[in-house]
C-alpha cells in the first residue's frame, strides 16, 4: 500500500519557518470576530471589578487631570486659551491625549502582557492590539460625553464655544489617531520582545511627548513664544491630531490642512511598517520573551 | 488509502542558550547582514543536538531535530520522552505558538489545544463569561458555544459555580471547566498536554471516555503528551517516542512503551554527590535474586540506601521507597521513619537496607523511585527515579494461556474462603 500523497490543495493550511513578507490575514481576523469582541467586552467589565466607584473612574481621571492642568497651566503659569474657558480647552485635549496614549501604551505591551495566553494557543495575534484599540475607543466615548455635557453648562453660560461644519469629521480625525497609536504601538512590541530596553524608554516618552503634543497650549502660542523650537511640534502628528479635534469640538484656533495631510501619510507608513513587524514578530516571540 | 490528516516533514527547531542580551544585536546584525547577501544563515549551520546534561561546545541548540511523521484521521496518538526530549516544542509547532526553523507541518483541518489549567481565563469574570472567552479563544463562534452551553456546563460538573469569578474556583474545577470546553470544541485535531492530572479520579475518568469518544465517534485526531505511561497505553493506539530532540520510534503504544522503558537508564545502582547542607541519598544500590538487574518472582530482594547527613542527631527523618512498574505504576511501597524506628542519626555515612524475602511480581520491567523527606516540618529533600530491573518467571512453569500483561498491580498474601 503506497502512502497517498495529498496533493496541496487538500492542505487546510501549512505552517512554514518564513512566511511571504506582508501578510495581514483580515480573513483569518474575521473569523475570530467574536474573539475580539469578548476580548473589548472583557476589558471593559473586568478593569474596575472590585473598586467601589466602579466605571466612575472613567470620569474622574480626566476630570481631575483637567482640573489640576487649569490651575497649574492656566492660573499659575499663565497659559491664555482664548475665549475658550482654560478647563474645558483642557478636557477636550486631555480626552483625546488618553485615548492616544492610552493605544500606544496598551498596544506596546501586546507580547509581554499576553505572553502566557500567546504561548498555549493561537489566534491572529493582531487580535490582541485592536482589542486594546477598540476598548479604549469605548472609553474614549464615554469621556467624550462627560465633554459634551460641560461643553453644553459652559455653553449655556454664555461661553465663546460652538461647534462647526468640520465637527462632521471628528470620527475621521480619531480614526487616524487609532491607527496611528496601534502602528506605533506594534513597532514598539515587536522590538521591546528582544530588546527590552524600549520599555524604559516608552515610560517616559510618553511623558515628554505629551509636552510636545500641544495638549495645555495652542499650537499657535509655541509658534510665537519659542518659534526656535517650533520644528519640534511641527513635525508632530499628534500635535496636529490634537489642534484638529479642539477645532472640531470647540472652534478653537484653526484647522492644519497641511498637517492633517502630513499626519495621514505619516499614519499610513507607521501602521504599514507595525504590520510588517508584528508579523515578523508574532510567528516565534515566544522564544525570546 | 490512508487519510492523513496531520503531516510532519523535516522539521527542526534551534534555540540559542543562555541570555539574551547585548550579544543578541550582534547575532542579529551578522543575521541580517548575511541575509542581505543571500547567503545561509551563519547560525543555522551550528548547534548541538539538545543533551540537557552533557555540556555543549555551541551556545545554539536544536531542541528538535529532522522530525517527520504523519497522522492518519480518527487517530489517537500519544507523545512521550523523557524531559526536554522536546515533546513541549514540538506541541508548540503542532499548535501554531511558535514557527519552525525549519521544515513545514501540514494540517488537513482545524486545530486545537487544551490549555493548561485556566490559561486564558480570567480570573474576575464568572464560569460561563469564560466559557465564552476560552471558547472564542480556541477557534470558536459565540454561536457556536451558545448552542453547546448547557452540555458544556453539564459535562463540567460545575453547574452551582457558574455564575462565579472563577478565581473562587478550586483547581479542579479549574481544569474541569477547561477541559470541557476544549471537548465541545470541533476541531479535528485536538492537542492534550498532561491536564488529566489535575482532576479528581471520576473527572480523569470521565475525561479518558470523552477522548476515546471523539476519536471513535467524532473522527477527531487526538494527539495525546502525557508521562503518564497508563493513560498513554489505555488511550492510544500509536505513540511517538522522542529522545533528546529525535523521533526514536513511531509504533504501536505497546511496542513504544516497551522501547521507551528500555531507555530508561539501565543502572542497577544509583550514585550521587552529597549536597552541602543537606540530607541526601547518595547511593541506591539494589542485590536482586539472580545477581544483576535480573529478578526471579518469588525470589529475595535487597536495597541498599546510603544517606549522607549533614549533622549528627537529626531527627524525624523519612527514608521510602516506591516500585514502579513499566507504566511507572506505583505497585509496592515501604518505608522507614524516624519516629518509629530511629534512623539517619549518625553525621556523614549512614547505610539502610531492605529486603524482600519473596518478592512478588509479574514479569516486566520495573524501577524504584526513593523519597528522602523531613516529616515534622514537612520537608521533601529528594525524590528520583533509579534502578532498573526485570523480573522473569524463572523456575516457574507459564501458563498455558500465557501470562496476562497489566492484569494487576499487586495482590498481597491472603486467604479466600469458598
Amino acid at each position: 500500500m503506497s502512502p497517498k500523497e495529498n496533493n496541496s490543495a487538500t492542505w487546510l493550511f501549512e505552517i512554514k519557518p518564513k512566511s511571504s513578507f506582508f501578510t495581514l490575514n483580515l480573513k483569518e481576523v474575521w473569523q475570530y470576530r467574536d474573539l475580539l469582541y469578548l476580548f473589548v467586552r472583557r476589558d471593559i467589565v473586568t478593569i474596575y471589578k472590585q473598586t467601589i466607584l466602579g466605571p466612575l473612574w472613567y470620569l474622574i481621571q480626566p476630570l481631575f487631570t483637567s482640573v489640576t492642568f487649569t490651575i497649574v497651566f492656566n492660573n499659575l503659569a499663565g497659559i491664555s486659551t482664548g475665549e475658550v474657558p482654560p478647563f474645558l480647552f483642557n478636557l477636550a485635549s486631555i480626552t483625546i491625549w488618553n485615548y492616544f496614549s492610552s493605544c500606544l501604551t496598551g498596544t506596546s505591551n501586546t507580547f509581554a502582557n499576553n505572553a502566557g495566553i500567546f504561548g498555549k494557543v493561537y489566534f491572529p495575534r493582531i487580535i490582541a492590539p485592536l482589542t486594546v484599540v477598540i476598548s479604549n475607543l469605548v472609553r474614549f466615548l464615554i469621556q467624550l460625553f462627560i465633554f459634551f455635557g460641560f461643553f453644553a453648562y459652559f455653553y449655556s453660560n454664555g461661553a465663546q464655544v460652538a461647534f462647526n461644519s468640520w465637527t462632521v469629521l471628528l470620527p475621521f480625525v480619531i480614526v487616524i489617531m487609532g491607527f496611528l497609536g496601534l502602528g506605533l504601538g506594534m513597532i514598539i512590541s515587536s522590538m521591546v520582545t528582544k530588546y527590552r530596553d524600549l520599555n524604559y524608554l516608552i515610560g517616559f516618552g510618553i511623558q515628554l511627548l505629551m509636552y510636545v503634543s500641544g495638549v495645555f497650549y495652542p499650537m499657535s502660542l509655541i509658534e510665537s513664544k519659542v518659534p526656535e523650537y517650533a520644528w519640534i511640534i511641527r513635525y508632530n502628528p499628534v500635535a496636529y491630531i490634537i489642534e484638529t479635534s479642539r477645532y472640531m469640538l470647540m472652534s478653537v484656533g484653526e484647522i492644519p490642512l497641511n498637517g492633517m495631510l502630513y499626519t495621514t501619510i505619516v499614519t499610513i507608513t507607521i501602521f504599514i511598517i507595525g504590520v510588517l513587524l508584528f508579523n515578523r514578530t508574532e510567528k516565534s516571540f515566544i522564544d525570546t520573551i | 488509502m490512508k487519510d492523513i490528516i496531520l503531516k510532519v516533514e523535516n522539521i527542526s527547531k534551534q534555540y540559542r542558550l543562555g541570555l539574551v542580551g547585548t550579544g543578541t544585536l550582534k547575532h542579529d546584525i551578522n543575521r541580517w547582514w548575511h541575509k542581505l547577501l543571500r547567503k545561509e544563515d551563519p547560525y543555522l549551520m551550528v548547534g548541538d543536538s539538545n543533551d540537557r546534561s552533557t555540556k555543549g561546545e555551541s551556545e545554539y541548540v536544536w531542541a528538535l531535530k529532522n522530525i517527520n511523521f504523519e497522522v492518519e484521521r480518527g487517530e489517537v496518538v500519544g507523545i512521550i520522552g523523557k524531559n526536554g526530549a522536546g515533546k513541549s516544542t514540538l506541541l508548540k509547532l503542532l499548535s501554531r505558538v511558535t514557527a519552525p526553523t525549519t521544515g513545514s507541518i501540514k494540517f488537513g483541518g482545524r486545530v486545537a489545544s487544551l490549555l493548561e489549567v485556566g490559561t486564558g481565563f480570567n480570573g474576575e469574570m464568572t464560569g460561563k463569561e469564560n466559557i465564552y472567552l476560552n471558547g472564542a479563544i480556541l477557534g470558536m463562534t459565540k454561536k457556536e458555544i451558545a448552542s453547546k452551553l448547557d452540555e458544556i456546563i453539564e459535562f463540567s460538573g460545575c453547574e452551582r459555580y457558574i455564575d462565579t469569578p472563577v478565581k473562587r474556583y478550586s483547581s479542579g474545577m479549574y481544569v474541569r471547566l477547561a477541559f470541557a470546553v476544549a471537548a465541545f470544541l470541533e476541531p479535528e485535531i485536538l492537542i492534550i498536554d498532561e491536564v488529566l492530572a489535575v482532576g479528581d479520579a471520576e473527572f480523569q475518568k470521565k475525561a479518558v471516555g470523552k477522548i476515546q469518544d471523539l476519536s471513535t465517534n467524532g473522527g477527531r485526531t487526538v494527539l495525546f503528551v502525557s508521562h503518564d505511561l497508563s493513560a498513554i497505553s489505555t488511550l492510544t493506539s500509536r505513540t511517538l517516542v522522542l529522545s533528546n530532540g529525535e523521533v526514536i520510534a513511531f509504533d504501536e503504544t505497546d511496542k513504544a512503551i516497551a522501547l521507551y522503558s528500555s531507555m530508561q537508564t539501565k543502572n542497577k545502582s544509583f550514585t550521587q554527590d552529597s549536597v552541602f547542607d543537606k540530607p541526601t541519598v547518595t547511593n541506591v544500590e539494589i542485590f536482586t535474586s539472580e545477581g544483576g538487574t535480573v529478578q526471579r518472582n518469588k525470589g529475595p530482594f535487597t536495597i541498599q540506601f546510603e544517606v549522607m547527613m549533614p549533622n549528627s542527631n537529626t531527627q524525624n527523618m523519612a527514608l521510602s521507597f516506591q516500585v514502579l512498574n513499566h507504566l511507572e505504576v506505583p505497585v509496592l511501597y515501604d518505608y522507614v521513619f524516624d519516629y518509629v524506628t530511629p534512623v539517619c542519626r549518625s553525621k556523614g555515612k549512614n547505610l539502610i537496607s531492605f529486603t524482600y524475602d519473596n518478592l512478588l511480581l509479574y514479569r516486566g520491567n520495573y524501577s524504584l523511585r526513593i523519597h528522602l523527606a523531613e516529616t515534622k516540618n514537612k520537608i521533601k529533600f529528594q525524590e528520583f527515579d533509579c534502578c532498573w530491573f526485570e523480573v522473569e518467571m524463572i523456575g516457574q512453569k507459564e501458563p498455558e494461556w500465557g501470562w496476562q500483561k497489566n492484569v494487576c498491580q499487586y495482590i498481597d498474601k491472603g486467604n479466600w474462603k469458598i
